[in-house]
């Protein structure tokens, strides 16, 4: 096992620890774009460069709206203490959360021993069939476009979402009876 | 295994962010920890030793090609995931600003408190 990709995946656990227990929202906002940045770099060992670029491009508009987000509301975070029982509370519940996944994990076979048989029939058929040399883009927009269809209306009815959500409320016009 | 306890050990630093902060900006970085796990353990799951990118460059053997590249089909998943992902942040952050002019405060626990 690649010990770069182990300490890697440590960083973005330690860089995502930050995030949440530090005072300033700005350097909280920032240790989550570590981890973005971080991640992408574990994608890029893990051999997946088509996400290494998206996280990369995604992580630097969601922290650039997130610093935005943060430089609009006070710091309130020295007041927002959580009482101490739910802070045991709450880390016993991801504790245990962990041990089920992990324990659930032992079921899968080794990291990096096999893939799963769809990936053969795509890496031998997908370049002939569709044109692409890059399988992930084939099946993207090839045997999967209603899927990427389907990503599209999601992108739109989020963005419809959030500018209802951020409208500013229309003031009754003069003369009216509503 | 060791890399699967990772991914795992890294959700469950998120779902501790999301129950235990009180902050709501918090809570919505720690589902996007959350996010981050979820996509490293699928793309963890489509890799094999020695891999190389399901990128068939020119000349390359097409047996070679197929005995060497990673599963392309948790990548595309993902691809699609951390898109949905962007706009699920943009959504959250929205509101969250949204919920602070109209009750002055960010505090999960007042909120609950609070009525109208």
């Amino acid at each position: 096992m690649d010990p770069v990709l182990i300490g890697l995946t440590v960083f973005v656990i330690l860089g995502s620890l930050a995030a949440l227990e530090m005072k300033s929202l700005l350097s909280a906002v920032i240790a989550i774009g570590v981890v973005g940045l971080g991640l992408s770099i574990v994608f890029l060992l893990l051999g997946a460069p088509d996400i290494a670029i998206t996280q990369v491009v995604v992580e630097v508009i969601v922290v650039t709206v997130l610093i935005r987000a943060a430089a609009r509301v006070p710091e309130e975070t020295p007041t927002l203490r959580a009482s101490r029982a739910r802070t045991f509370a709450g880390a016993g519940v991801a504790l245990i959360a962990v041990g089920l996944l992990a324990a659930a994990f032992q079921t899968l076979p080794a990291f990096g021993s096999q893939r799963f048989a769809p990936a053969l029939w795509y890496l031998e058929n997908a370049p002939d069939l569709t044109g692409a040399t890059n399988v992930v883009t084939a099946i993207l927009l090839d045997f999967r476009a209603y899927d990427t269809l389907g990503e599209a209306t999601v992108i739109l009815t989020a963005v419809v979402g959030a500018l209802a959500v951020l409208r500013r409320p229309e003031r009754p016009k003069e003369g009216s009876h509503v | 295994m060791m890399m699967y306890a990772l991914a795992a050990v890294l959700l469950g630093v998120g779902l501790y962010g999301l129950l235990v902060k009180r902050h709501l900006l918090k809570k919505v970085l720690g589902l996007l920890i959350v996010e981050h796990a979820v996509n490293l353990f699928l793309i963890q799951l489509g890799y094999i030793d020695g891999g190389i990118a399901p990128i068939r460059t020119a000349g390359e053997e097409a047996a070679a090609f197929v005995g060497n590249a990673v599963d392309p089909l948790p990548q595309v998943l993902v691809l699609t995931s951390i898109v949905i992902g962007l706009g699920l942040a943009m959504l959250m952050v929205a509101l969250t600003l949204r919920i602070y002019q109209r009750y002055g405060s960010l505090d999960a626990d007042r909120m609950s408190e609070l009525k109208g």
